[in-house]
């Protein structure tokens, strides 16, 4: 991770292979409490259905809000005995519902009654907030028509293996996903991308169904899936446009590997496997509920948080680090990375010597070192306009070689943040 | 409810490659030594004297700068470092003391704090200091009278100004033949009159590439520049070689090679675009030759460097299409 002695070359960083699949996973026991986050800030002037005290079961869908469509599953069964506010990225804030878990757990059968015939309807109204959270946005829209979907057996982070652990152990019940999935969206093409490693172990993903594999490189960032877009499958993605505008969806093997369990057992799958990186790199495979807060797992994983450590949510590159050891898993946590306080990188507020490496590194061509002097100035439209703003895949490569060590991801997410608050803005005015 | 224990947050990515200024500016130090080293051994105590006074005296104008101006300090960068050092490297081992420290503050608070310190300046700042020295006291940078008290035991005449003499007195001189009374070698091996740090050509070609080795400085900028120079200079040979001198003449002579690894290679007044960085290597070389050929100055590195880092930002527009860009 340290940059080489000889640095004329490029800087190579290289997706981990799996160590992951050798070891049988750590199963963390059910927590005494779990916590679901939901979308926007929190207020208790909206219609909010749940209640404090109210039962709920393993499974069952909970809406907060009267008015909204958002639903998340419990991942347990107890009783709401929280309602507050939490702080995330950029100062936005979302509500976090806590629940008490009880002794015994009890099912919800709703998703039961109904999955018999599998349908994009259902698979909407129940399994979003599933292990892994597929996400079926991209069919409900007209405007795209989605012919192929990805199924990802690689990890778009460093360090990170979950989704190649999940293919390479669950290729049965992917495949069946697979078949739902092809069935219901009436996609054309299903096309499954692994890392060379993997394609033994789980080459034989999709199978019958017909599913078309395709190898992923081992250079970081080569699983990001706009990177995917323009070298497996050749079709480049406009700048702000997504693989959705191209027909093309995206899933997680563990999003399809729910699609698939869900179907198959009725009970909607609420327990997630992430990879722990511990502070020494190394890493172990974790299985633990959604909600589960992260402190339970590294208790039982014998990793000890101290002052001024680093929690991160996603592998080193592109995660976000969290404030609080009671921060919860939640659908799509694939990775917890603990950084010691004296591995932890920090960033200076030096200005850009134009050195140029960048530039070199960046896999989309863009002139970062311009780029960042109008982020840095807030002039985003002009980054956007002229520098290219847009075409960013936010991969962190920039920022990682970076000699000012500059914040340039930073500026950049929160530039494109900004930018996106605009026509939101604009609305309300 | 949560337990109070304070965490480091910040944004991604978590990982950074260890690179920092520091690290870069004190390898190029590094890398100067060598070239240094053998100014001192050739001039004596005078060169450590001036050496040592530009690189403390620019670091001084740095730190007095960041203060008048209250920004960071910003010394421990050795960034100023860097610029008091070429500047020192590119001075006669004669040059008084008064000269050097107008040098580094024309270099450091003119070319380079006045625009906002690191990484704004668009000029090379040491060029910036030389070049004001040479117009205002040019007589103290003129090699062959503040050299005259030395005895080297060979030719102690500025290669340069020999033969820019002789290239206006036809009459009198060939040039060829003026040329070849210095020997490649004696030059390589710094025999020869010129800056402390500029007339070792061997160290500094020894110090660039082990810059280039560890990336920290752009080859395609180096190497284009002495294909520049090269090219250049062959073509005006040809043309007429009793008028000009041949091209190893010029890659070994004045400022050429300190130019080369640690002049146009500074990072701000130069392109990063690959295609840039070759047009702009290669029109320093070629302008510094024209200059020298045709020009009134004896050196053309001075003008050369500055015209092209004018040309720098326009130059730097040429780049690959972003992915993905519409249009
Ligand atoms: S994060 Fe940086 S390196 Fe990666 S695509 Fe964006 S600008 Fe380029
Ligand atoms: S790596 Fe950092 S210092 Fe170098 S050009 Fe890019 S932004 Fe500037």
């Amino acid at each position: 991770m340290k940059k080489s002695f000889i640095g004329l070359t490029k800087p190579v960083l290289e997706y981990q292979s799996l160590t992951g699949l050798m070891t049988k996973p750590e199963k963390i026991a059910i927590p005494k409490k779990a916590s679901l986050f939901f979308k926007g800030a929190y207020s208790q002037k909206d219609a909010v259905l749940l209640k404090i005290g109210e039962k709920v079961k393993t499974g069952q869908k909970l809406c907060l809000y009267k008015n909204s469509d958002e639903y998340a599953v419990s991942p347990v069964t107890g009783t709401v005995s929280l309602i507050s506010s939490y702080l995330g990225n950029f100062g936005q804030s979302c509500a976090m519902v806590t629940i008490d878990t009880a002794d015994t757990e009890e099912f919800d059968e709703s998703f039961k009654a109904v999955c018999a015939a599998p349908s994009l309807d259902t698979a909407r109204n129940f399994l979003t907030g599933a292990a892994g959270s597929p996400c079926f946005g991209c069919f409900s829209d007209p405007e795209k028509k989605i012919k192929t979907i990805v199924v990802c057996g690689t990890d778009s982070d460093i360090l990170v293996e979950t989704n190649g652990y999940i293919a390479a152990s669950k290729s049965d019940i992917i495949t069946k996903g697979v078949s739902i999935l092809k069935k219901i969206t009436h996609a054309s093409t299903v096309i499954v991308a692994l890392p060379k490693a993997l394609v033994k172990d789980a080459g034989a993903i999709g199978g019958a169904s017909g599913a078309e594999l395709r190898e992923i490189g081992s250079e970081y960032p080569s699983a990001l899936p706009l990177v995917m877009m323009k070298n497996v499958m050749g079709q480049p993605v406009p700048a702000g446009k997504g693989p959705g505008d191209m027909g093309v969806c995206f899933f997680s093997a563990e999003a399809v590997a729910s699609i698939g369990a869900a179907f198959t057992d009725g009970r909607i799958p609420v327990t997630k496997t992430l990879t722990l990186i511990r502070k020494d790199l190394s890493r172990v495979m974790v299985e633990a509920r959604i909600g589960t807060p992260i402190a339970d797992i590294f208790t039982a994983c014998g990793v000890t948080v101290s002052e001024k450590d680093r929690i991160i949510i996603g592998g080193p590159m592109t995660g976000v680090s969290v404030y609080t050891e009671e921060h919860p898993v939640t659908p799509d946590t694939d990775a917890i990375m603990v950084q010691g306080s004296e591995d932890v990188s920090l960033v200076s507020d030096y200005p850009c010597i134009n050195c140029g490496e960048c530039v070199r590194i960046c896999p989309m061509n863009i002139p970062v070192n311009m780029l960042v002097r109008f982020l840095e100035a807030g002039q985003y439209e002009e980054a956007a306009d002229m520098y290219d703003l847009h075409c960013c895949i936010e991969c962190g490569l920039c920022s990682f070689v970076c000699v000012s060590k500059m914040p340039i991801f930073q500026y950049i997410r929160l530039a494109k943040y900004e930018l996106s608050r605009i026509p939101a803005a604009a609305e309300e005015a | 409810m949560f337990v109070d224990k304070k965490l480091i947050v910040s944004h991604a990515p978590f990982w950074h490659n260890g690179s920092c200024i520091g690290e870069r500016n004190y390898h190029i130090m590094l890398a100067a030594l060598p070239a240094i080293i053998f100014g001192i051994m050739q001039y004596g105590s005078a060169a450590i004297g001036v050496i040592s006074l530009a690189i403390s005296s620019a670091m001084l104008w740095e730190l007095a700068f960041n203060r008048a101006a209250k920004r960071p300090d910003s010394i421990g960068d050795g960034s100023a470092a860097v610029v008091g050092m070429v500047l020192g490297m590119m001075l006669p081992a004669t040059a008084p003391w008064w000269l050097v420290i107008v040098g580094t503050f024309v270099a450091i608070v003119i070319g380079k704090q006045v625009y906002g310190g690191i990484g704004a300046n668009p000029f090379n700042p040491a060029i910036v200091g030389l070049a004001i020295l040479s117009l205002s006291w040019g007589k103290f940078m003129d090699f062959d009278a503040a050299l005259v008290n030395y005895d080297f035991g060979f030719t102690a005449v500025y290669p340069l100004q020999l033969v820019k003499h002789a290239s206006k007195n036809p009459e009198i001189f060939n040039v060829a033949d003026v040329v070849n009374s210095f020997k490649i070698m004696d030059l390589l091996m710094g025999k020869q009159v010129g800056g402390i740090g500029a007339v070792f050509g061997l160290g500094i070609i020894v110090g660039g590439i082990y810059l280039i080795i560890r990336g920290f400085i752009r080859w395609e900028i180096s190497l284009s520049f002495i294909v520049g120079v090269i090219l250049t200079a062959l073509l005006f040979q040809a043309s007429d070689p009793t008028r000009y001198a041949c091209p190893m003449f010029h890659l070994l002579t004045g400022y050429t090679l300190l130019a080369a690894f640690f002049i146009a290679t500074e990072d701000s007044s130069s392109p990063v675009n690959f295609i840039p960085m070759l047009l702009y290597g290669a029109g320093m070389g070629m302008m510094t030759v024209l200059i020298r050929n045709i020009g009134a100055y004896a050196d053309g590195i001075i003008y050369a460097v500055l015209i092209m880092n004018v040309a720098n930002p326009l130059l730097d527009k040429i780049r690959p299409k972003a992915i993905g860009k519409a249009v």
